[in-house]
């Protein structure tokens, strides 16, 4: 009778050990294929993005002589399409999708005095670096939340500076400065699973997103949150179009 | 009579909008805080007690006057220092640290924070507390440390190596000169170290206080102490929490010595290395010229 039960038991486990496996395949699979995507758009009348000062470094002032550099909180491309935009899914992601970390390596350069991207937005644990092409001085300093795990740093590049490699620990909106040239501001968008951020055009597509029904939040620094559902099916990605008002 | 209370109900309502966005850092309960009073620190053979008895009554006796009863830096005096110079007391419950021998983004060690309690604060509103025991103090290094969540996370930063001090020569100088000058310590500091530079005045902390960088000059000791030890420290850890960055991926330990013996030459104390920079009519460095021309 035991010898029996004993074997009935390693009999389910085998049963059960090799249907999850195969259920994690497929799921593997799938998440190759499905994804999200759509563009996110401006209505109303885009801001005056105001010019910035840079007297403070004659560098920075030769590097913009042709080109006057301006606020970037508000970029709108062609056809009210919104840039830097970050798009993720804040619901109904399976637990293997979000433990999945991407293995590119997001780059986060100062050039001109700027920051390019202004908004950079990775996963959590995800690699990113931070490079410099400028030939004066700058420190990178994020400023995370040290309550949500995230620790604040604060590194200096001087001209020709290696780049620094970091990641973060939780997922949180940070923002990110340079003491040295105040008027440079950025943001790094740390998200959990798969993310996008929209081009000059306000498109992006989420990749790696499994058949499913989810939330997908957008975030702009300036105005905020937006919410839509989206179910994505086998062979038939999921749209999702958002639109932001003009303050 | 009516109108006044509308007015005061107005100001009142004004008043809670302007503080709104202060708050928006999350506060730790006293329930939290108080679920960590286990902590210990180690210095050297002393271990110090959160729950020793005696620290409690210390902490409220000498600190919770500037730093609070729940180490926020909330005390009820801390409202009247916060200028660019006398910053606002440290908010324990961040675990931020200015004085670390640790890499920037890491805890201080234990003998860190010890040292900050045992020197104070020069130029600040924090005295040296080395009328305490090593008990005392140690004590007070686990009450300062659990206030925070990052200590029972994480642990601290491993502490830099610094190489044993060279000889300070002409050479030395003039290459700390360079330095200096390469990695632009002149945007804050100034060229000849008197807090002048193009970006003094915009600086601002992790809070987005107005803050002041070193000058050199007026006969104040650096805030982390005065060795030659504590300054090479100083830059190549950075200050967390303020705009001061950490150099230590570009500036290599050799260098690090040259620098020291250079910032000393601005330094108001008499020193060799001002005695040499005096003989060698140093010039301050010039911000106009080219990437590595000088």
């Amino acid at each position: 009778m035991k010898t029996r039960n004993k074997l009935g038991t390693v009999l389910l486990a085998v049963v059960l050990v090799s249907c999850g496996g195969l259920l994690l395949s497929q799921k593997a699979n799938a998440a190759g294929e499905g994804k999200i995507t759509g563009t996110v758009k401006l209505s109303g009348t885009a801001p005056h993005m105001r010019g910035i000062d840079m007297s403070k470094d004659p560098y920075c002032v030769k590097q913009h002589a042709n080109n006057p550099a301006h606020l970037e909180t508000v970029v709108v491309g062609s056809d009210s399409g919104l840039e830097n935009v970050v798009l993720y899914i804040s619901e109904g992601l399976p637990a293997n999708v979000l433990a999945e970390v991407p293995k590119t390596v997001p780059v986060f350069d100062q050039k001109n005095c700027m920051y390019t991207p202004h908004v950079l937005a990775m996963d959590v644990d995800q690699t990113f670096k931070v490079e410099t092409s400028d030939q004066t001085t700058h420190n990178i300093h994020p400023l995370p939340n040290p309550m949500t795990g995230n620790i604040p740093w604060n590194q200096s590049q001087p001209p020709g500076a290696a780049p620094i490699e970091k990641k973060w620990k939780a997922a949180e909106v940070i923002p990110v400065q340079c003491n040295i040239h105040p008027w440079m501001h950025g943001w790094f968008v740390v998200v959990k699973g798969p993310y996008a951020t929209t081009d000059d055009k306000g498109n992006y597509t989420i990749e790696n997103v499994p058949p499913g029904n989810y939330t997908v939040t957008a975030w702009q620094e300036d105005y905020g949150t937006q919410t839509q559902k989206v179910t994505v099916a086998a062979g038939k990605p999921g749209t999702a179009d958002f639109t932001f008002k003009a303050k | 009579m009516r109108t006044k209370l509308q007015m005061w109900t107005l100001m009142m309502g004004v008043a809670a909008a302007l503080a709104l966005p202060t708050l928006s850092r999350a506060q730790l309960t006293s329930g939290e805080i108080q679920s960590r009073l286990g902590m210990e620190s180690h210095i050297g053979n002393i271990t110090g007690h959160a729950n020793s008895g005696r620290v409690k009554y210390d902490y409220r006796r000498y600190c919770v006057g500037c730093h609070g009863d729940l180490g926020d830096g909330n005390g009820e005096n801390a409202v009247w220092f916060d200028t660019p110079m006398y910053q606002k007391p440290r908010d324990f419950q961040l675990g931020v640290f200015k004085c670390r021998s640790t890499p920037t983004g890491t805890l201080p060690t234990d003998q860190d924070l010890f040292d900050a309690i045992t020197r104070g604060f020069d130029r600040s509103n924090m005295p040296p507390w080395n009328t305490f025991t090593k008990q005392q103090r140690a004590d007070l290094v686990a009450w300062v440390k659990h206030f925070s969540p990052r200590w029972t996370n994480e642990k601290p930063g491993v502490p830099i190596t610094i190489p044993p001090e060279p000889e300070v020569t002409a050479e030395r100088i003039k290459a700390g000169r360079d330095v200096f000058a390469r990695v632009q310590c002149w945007k804050c500091h100034g060229v000849q170290g008197m807090a002048n530079g193009p970006s003094a005045s915009t600086l601002t902390d992790d809070q987005g206080r107005p803050i002041a960088p070193f000058n050199f000059t007026d006969g104040a000791r650096p805030k982390c102490g005065d060795t030659d030890q504590d300054i090479y420290r100083i830059f190549m850890t950075g200050l967390d929490g303020t705009p001061m960055p950490s150099f230590a991926d570009n500036i290599k330990p050799d260098e690090a010595w040259d620098l020291v013996f250079y910032l000393r030459t601005f330094m108001a104390q008499r020193s060799v290395e001002k005695e040499m920079a005096k003989k060698l009519d140093l010039k301050p460095v010039n911000p106009n010229a080219p990437a590595g021309q000088q």
